[in-house]
């Protein structure tokens, strides 16, 4: 039979729904972890942290994040002592590489690392046209890429910037808070790997997590509390001028 | 009273037609586990776990690396995580002959960590490369399991692996 374009019509919307059920299978879930048993944020301590770049290496490799962009990242601040409300930020590659000597070592100068702060109440899920991104019941924010439109109203949303547009797939990519490895009751890659332990993941609703004793005795924050996004990563010794 | 409502009737079909054809469409378009949990597929929540990992964890490495262990429990190194210098190694984990972690040039790793900078805390141990070793590799001097330098004859022979 030859095809005519009339016949090709009728063909190529039948062969994408038939190819779409065929490319779904059925995807390994994990076993043994209830959704509803856990409650995931992370706890980021300030004066740990070393400015290796570890972490932003490992998020890389692990979630093969693309050159020039960042799921997670280092910033270096440097405050002069009165001038708190503007501080230089540098993160040169993200601080992948780690940094270049500072040339000024007057004031203030600290390491902040920085990620998806998994809101409760997250902007970002909140403008999403097409429920492609959502708050897992475990409190993870994450992006259904098979869902995604690419229309970067989230990117916009996010206040913290941790939203970027993976160049290759065009659509919204971010932190899963290694979702592949907490559900398997692994740490994520950027805590496996931080040698100081700045970086801590934490479970929220396991009361025997070492956070809440940590919360207790500690003045903690979280970045930009006054636009109440329920954010549950949590900075310790952080100083008043990180944004 | 009814007597010309032919086009009402054909109206009434087109319309049901119309009806039907929206939900047939709808429910082979929207994905069963829509709606499981919230306003999203539920089933991108096993597709995202689904992803094979790339860090193994170091309770892995410690299962096997025992003489490592001891090796780091005797130094300031035992905080350090395993892939925060080898990297990731689930592939090495998994199949342990065929994958053979690259070897480490201690001059760039540990420079990563230890090279001076004012923004890192007062209290972690940094060095000048240049003044300190002036580049050359750091485990000549320091064994990295366990970086402090002892003098005793005895502890170095213990240090070197």
């Amino acid at each position: 039979m030859e095809i005519t374009r009339r016949h090709l019509m009728l063909l190529l919307p039948s062969a994408a729904v038939a190819w779409k059920y065929v490319l779904a299978g059925t995807p390994e879930s994990a076993p043994n972890y209830e959704t509803t048993e856990h409650w995931w944020g992370m706890l980021i301590d300030i004066p740990k942290c070393i400015g290796c770049g570890s972490c932003v290496r490992a998020c890389a490799q692990e979630n093969d994040v693309p050159d020039g962009y960042f799921r997670t990242w280092v910033e270096r601040y440097h405050v002069a002592d009165w001038a708190i409300e503007r501080p230089q930020v540098e993160s040169p590659d993200g601080g992948k590489e780690g940094f270049p000597p500072n040339q000024d070592s007057s004031g203030k100068n600290f390491f902040v690392p920085k990620l998806c702060n998994h809101c409760a109440d997250s902007p970002c899920t909140q403008v999403c046209p097409v429920g492609a991104t959502f708050r897992s019941p475990d409190g993870v924010i994450l992006v259904d890429k098979t869902y995604c439109l690419g229309c970067r109203y989230c990117i916009q949303a996010c206040p913290y910037g941790c939203r970027f547009l993976n160049p290759t797939s065009n659509t919204a990519e971010k932190c899963t808070l290694c979702y592949h490895r907490i559900t398997k009751g692994l740490t994520t890659a950027c805590c496996e790997v931080c040698p100081t332990g700045a970086r801590q993941l934490a479970d929220l609703k396991n009361p025997k997590d070492p956070i809440h004793e940590f919360l207790r005795t500690h003045s903690v924050q979280v970045l930009k509390p006054h636009m109440a996004t329920g954010a549950k990563v949590f900075y310790n010794g952080m100083d008043g001028s990180v944004r | 009273m009814f007597k010309d409502i032919e086009h009402l009737v054909r109206l009434a079909l087109v319309m049901a037609i119309g009806v039907v054809a929206f939900v047939l469409v709808r429910a082979a378009v929207i994905p069963r586990s829509f709606g499981q949990y919230g306003h999203y597929r539920g089933a991108a929540l096993a597709e995202i776990s689904s992803r094979p990992i790339a860090f193994a964890g170091h309770q892995v490495c410690e299962s096997c690396h025992t003489e490592v262990v001891e090796q780091k429990k005797l130094g300031k190194h035992i905080v350090v995580p395993c892939e925060a210098c080898h990297g990731a190694l689930a592939g090495h984990a998994e199949d342990p002959a065929s994958v053979t972690p690259p070897k480490l040039d201690t001059a760039v790793v540990c420079a990563r960590c230890h090279e001076a900078n004012s923004a890192k805390p007062r209290t972690f141990p940094q060095v000048v490369t240049v003044d300190h070793s002036g580049g050359i590799a750091c485990d000549t001097c320091h064994q990295p399991h366990r970086p402090a330098i002892e003098t005793s004859a005895k502890s170095v022979a213990e240090g070197k692996k």
